[in-house]
């Protein structure tokens, strides 16, 4: 089959104008209600894993009254194979200044918080420096919005947005029960908009282009284009923009290695497509999942391997608040373990995955219901080389 | 405001609830039981556990009914297939945590997870078994209360119970993932953090990851121990609740029937710890009396509030987080310990015995009295053994005692009267009351107005509560109080004293007499008391207190004839120091 080169996008990357904010300096001449407009047209979703409506998820925080709100940027970047959000702050961090003060704008909040991943701490400074500037900017145009940085402490679950805010109030990072949900009552019980570094970069990019020119990309449920953080066996690695709608079988051909036997879409938290799904599987939210990475793998790597460590990840990192996710983690590791050793039945692979379901609806966050994803669909595609 | 009404149905039946409900509480509305484990009544809301999850329909996602408000139309089923395997999944992943080592366990048939395995009928080993050996080895270190880490099912309440209600935070989570565990600052043992021994975490746990340390076998031995005459003293917390346990009602003759079960154990004598009360209260007025005294010639001395410690726990919960209010402390010993001290002196003198050979229990609600101690004789403890409400439940049913179909016993009669006054010092705000009664009429001479016999805004679940006193008439030597304002306040547990302490702070002196009890409630509410405890059980406790006040012939402390025999024929009178030893730290 011959490689179909994709179509190169830029519109992260691109466009980042030597002269600062000028496109935010617009957004603030219109009317909030047309740019959450502007934003439900474009029918951006959530560039994190979950894909809600960020003009709806405005729109709900602006309908709240409170003298308080806050815009928080949730750049606790730590699902496994993805670094998009690293070089987004590194190469245009004013798309994201711009989109979080576009947010707070719309909603009515004086106060932007940037939760920066712990071993992101190297940027700090250069993201200071742009903060300066930002702020020089916003009180030029009369503009009562500030931000800050906040340090996470290294947890995976931080990036759940609940568990941030409490990281942010001073309190073990673990995720709240909701409802309520944070744009009614987030972070110090004020109405909270909790986005994606790269949500807020491609907000900014719809006020600048319009949404009309952003849904030439994509599909009817998936609009626009979207970055991916490439790695494993790849003839290429790094971050890409590709249009959502893409077969993995598309970006297989041009990014693979040879031989590429499974492709994870999402991360841990994401799931394994094995090649005979490659052409039916489209990246998007019609789909199984867009996450932020994909990591390839060729028929030299084991899958039991990359199984066990995915399950070694989330035995560590869940926050170990609910049952189902602090000790089912554990057991799913333990359980193929024992089955990989003959100390376990091979019909055992049937508890772990009622286990595994069990844990997708019972499960306090997104952590513990997210388990099942790698867990099943490797076990399904792979049963072979997990259970022999 | 009239919160409106929410409709909802619960497994088809329609049920309707005020707004900001949950499901659980709709679900307690139409007595459908709903299984949880880390919800408490008391605690605030956690959603931790996941045992309570429920099935709505709509929703991917099963919702815990004990975080979930209901909503207008929503359709709940809290026995669906999907529910049913989830719960069961989750009682089987916390028990393959868990040292389900029951049979010998302190907790063994009052234990909320061996209830839920039983429920679910987890027969067989599904899963790895994660119990850590080095977890194994419990931390006794405390005097008062035992953590086995192997039998945690990190449910928080005892964190949520120790920051929450207590103020204190002995334990917090640290760790994540498997490694997750509630722990102690940077896991030293109980003894050497700062833990004020309340037992508020051991009566909310569900398990035996926290006990009081158990002395009844020590006191079975001591009752066996020939030639040693043992005295045992409970106070009227333990009377009132010790039914709950035991399975039967507070009644007229309960009391009558705790002193047959006690001396059928084989106790010497059974003495009333109301009596003790009274001189308590007696002597604490007296010191406090004192005190203002010492106010009025040196002000500058700033020595008000006067404060209580007869709340174990209270002198450590102060010291160490308002050492500079150490000072204000009353040094009358707490009326457990004048039972011991006085049980050895005074009794040892009028029974002819060697205080040697006199072993003294006392009965409390309390697992700090386990950590406290005095000595009126040089060498010999006060009081030998403390033991919680629950040790002397578990003493009863070991011995095979119906204690329903036993006849009425006395107390000892040297030491059996008491005043309606002693029964409220076991309650929140009653030592205040009590205080009241027998200040007032030592310092007027007149007798107490009726009215002030139910002081109301000393009543009741406050955090704070306040009163204040003026006498019109006084006594020749008390003219200083003529017409001045004496201001009392009740802090009603440990987890309302900083909001006590700030407003001290802001206005110095506003009080002369503080009550402060570290438990809620008052001992009625102590950390040994039956399991479950809620601040329901805590109020019936209190209106049964209160209303044998009420029936009680004798209302003040003072006017206890068997005192004015003891202060007569073996005390000098009150607050004198050649008392000091038997009544004073």
């Amino acid at each position: 089959m011959e490689s179909q080169s994709q179509k190169r996008i830029e519109l992260i990357f691109g466009h980042y104008s030597p002269s600062k904010y000028q496109v935010l300096e617009k957004t603030l001449q219109r009317h909030p209600e047309e740019i959450i407009s502007e934003l439900m047209d474009s029918g951006l979703k959530g560039r994190g894993n979950v894909g809600f409506p960020t003009g709806m998820k405005w729109k709900f925080a602006r309908r709240e009254e409170s003298a308080t709100k806050y815009v928080i940027c949730n750049a606790n970047e730590s699902e496994t194979g993805t670094f998009k959000d690293r070089e987004i702050l590194e190469r245009v961090p004013r798309k994201v200044l711009s989109g979080m003060a576009a947010c707070g704008y719309c909603i009515g909040a004086k106060k932007g918080i940037i939760y920066l991943r712990h071993e992101y701490g190297y940027m700090k400074e250069h993201l200071q420096n742009e903060l300066d500037a930002f702020h020089e900017f916003v009180r030029k145009n009369n503009f009562d919005f500030s931000i800050d940085i906040f340090m996470g402490s290294g947890s995976y679950v931080s990036g759940e947005e609940s568990a941030l805010i409490e990281s942010i109030e001073g309190y073990r990072a673990e995720p709240r029960n909701k409802p309520p949900f944070p744009v009614v009552s987030g972070l110090y019980g004020c109405p909270t908009v909790v986005n994606n570094v790269e949500t807020f970069a491609t907000a900014q990019v719809i006020l600048r282009i319009g949404a009309e020119e952003f849904l030439k990309l994509g599909t009817a449920f998936s609009s626009g284009s979207k970055l991916f953080s490439i790695s494993g066996d790849t003839i290429n690695p790094g971050i890409h923009e590709l249009e959502l709608g893409t077969t993995i079988e598309e970006v297989v051909n041009e990014f693979g290695d040879k031989n590429i036997k499974s492709v994870q879409v999402g991360g841990a938290s994401g799931y394994c497509i094995p090649q005979r799904l490659f052409t039916e599987t489209v990246i998007g939210y019609e789909g199984l999942t867009t996450g932020g990475s994909m990591i390839f793998f060729n028929n030299s790597r084991s899958m039991y391997k990359v199984l066990h460590e995915y399950l070694r990840f989330f035995a560590e990192e869940s926050c170990g608040l609910c049952t189902p996710c602090r000790i089912g983690t554990q057991q799913l590791l333990l359980g193929i373990e024992a089955v990989k050793r003959g100390e376990k039945p091979v019909a055992y692979v049937e508890v772990l995955k009622k286990l595994a379901l069990n844990m997708k609806t019972s499960s306090k966050c997104g952590l513990g219901q997210s388990v099942a994803n790698p867990f099943i669909s490797i076990l399904e595609n792979f049963k072979e080389e997990i259970l022999y | 405001m009239e919160k409106s009404l929410i409709n909802l149905t619960i497994n088809n039946v329609p049920v309707s609830v005020g707004e900001g409900s949950t499901i659980l509480d709709a679900a307690h509305k139409i007595n459908m039981h709903i299984p949880t484990l880390c919800y408490h009544p008391d605690l605030r809301m956690a959603g931790n556990c996941r045992v309570c999850v429920v099935e709505l329909t709509g929703s991917k996602e099963l919702v815990t009914a004990c975080s979930t408000a209901v909503t207008e139309g929503m359709i709940v089923s809290t026995n669906s297939p999907k529910v049913r395997t989830a719960r069961k999944t989750i009682v089987e992943l916390l028990l393959s945590e868990h040292n389900a080592d029951c049979t010998k366990c302190y907790r063994n048939g009052n234990c909320e997870l061996q209830w839920l395995a039983s429920e679910y009928r987890i027969g067989d080993h599904v899963y790895h078994d994660l119990v850590k050996e080095e977890e194994k080895l419990p931390d006794s270190s405390s005097l008062c209360i035992i953590k086995d880490d192997s039998k945690c099912v990190r449910c928080q309440r005892c964190v949520r119970t120790c920051s929450d209600l207590q103020d204190v935070g002995t334990f917090s989570v640290v760790k994540k993932g498997k490694k997750q565990k509630v722990s102690t600052f940077f896991g030293k043992p109980l003894k050497d953090v700062f833990c004020i021994d309340c037992g508020q975490c051991t009566s909310r746990c569900p398990t035996a990851a926290l006990i009081e340390r158990p002395l009844y076998e020590e006191v079975w031995d001591a009752v066996a121990e020939p030639g040693k005459h043992v005295v045992i003293t409970t106070t009227p917390s333990v009377r009132v609740a010790i039914g709950e346990e035991l399975g039967f009602e507070y009644n007229k003759h309960s009391d009558a029937k705790v002193i047959a079960a006690l001396k059928l154990l084989g106790f010497d004598t059974v003495v009333d710890s109301g009596y003790f009360n009274d001189i308590y209260i007696v002597e604490l007025c007296t010191e406090f009396l004192l005190r203002m005294k010492q106010n009025n010639e040196e002000p500058q001395k700033e020595n008000l509030p006067y404060i209580t410690s007869c709340s174990p726990g209270c002198v450590e919960f102060i010291g160490a987080k308002y050492p500079e209010k150490k000072r204000l402390l009353s040094t009358c010993k707490s009326p457990r310990l004048i039972f011991g001290a006085l049980i050895k002196t005074y009794y040892a003198d009028k029974k002819a015995l060697n205080p040697e050979d006199i072993i003294t229990v006392s009965v409390t609600p309390c697992t700090a009295a386990k950590n406290e101690n005095t000595q009126a004789l040089k060498g010999i403890a006060d009081v030998d053994f403390s033991i919680t409400t629950r040790e002397l439940v578990r003493m009863i049913r070991q011995s095979g005692i119906d204690i329903q179909r036993l006849d009425a016993s006395d107390y000892e009669p040297l030491m059996s009267e008491h005043s309606g006054a002693s029964l409220l010092t076991e309650v929140s705000g009653g030592t205040t009351e009590a205080v009241i009664r027998t200040l007032t009429e030592l310092v007027t001479g007149n007798e107490l107005a009726p009215e002030m016999l139910r002081i109301m805004s000393l009543r009741g679940e406050n955090g704070i509560k306040e009163t204040s006193i003026r006498f019109a008439e006084v006594r020749s030597g008390w003219e200083f109080l003529k017409d001045k304002e004496i201001r009392f306040a009740v802090v009603n547990g440990s987890g309302n004293a900083s909001g006590f302490f700030e407003k001290l702070k802001e206005n110095k002196n506003t009080y002369h007499f503080a009550e402060v009890m570290i438990c809620r409630g008052g001992c009625i509410g102590g950390g040994g008391q039956p399991i479950p405890v809620s601040s329901e059980l805590i109020k019936a406790r209190a209106s049964i207190l209160y209303s044998l006040d009420e029936i009680s012939g004798l209302k003040k402390a003072h006017e206890n004839m068997a005192l004015n025999n003891i202060y007569r024929g073996f005390l000098t009178k009150a607050g004198d120091k050649d008392n000091q030893k038997i009544l004073y730290y």
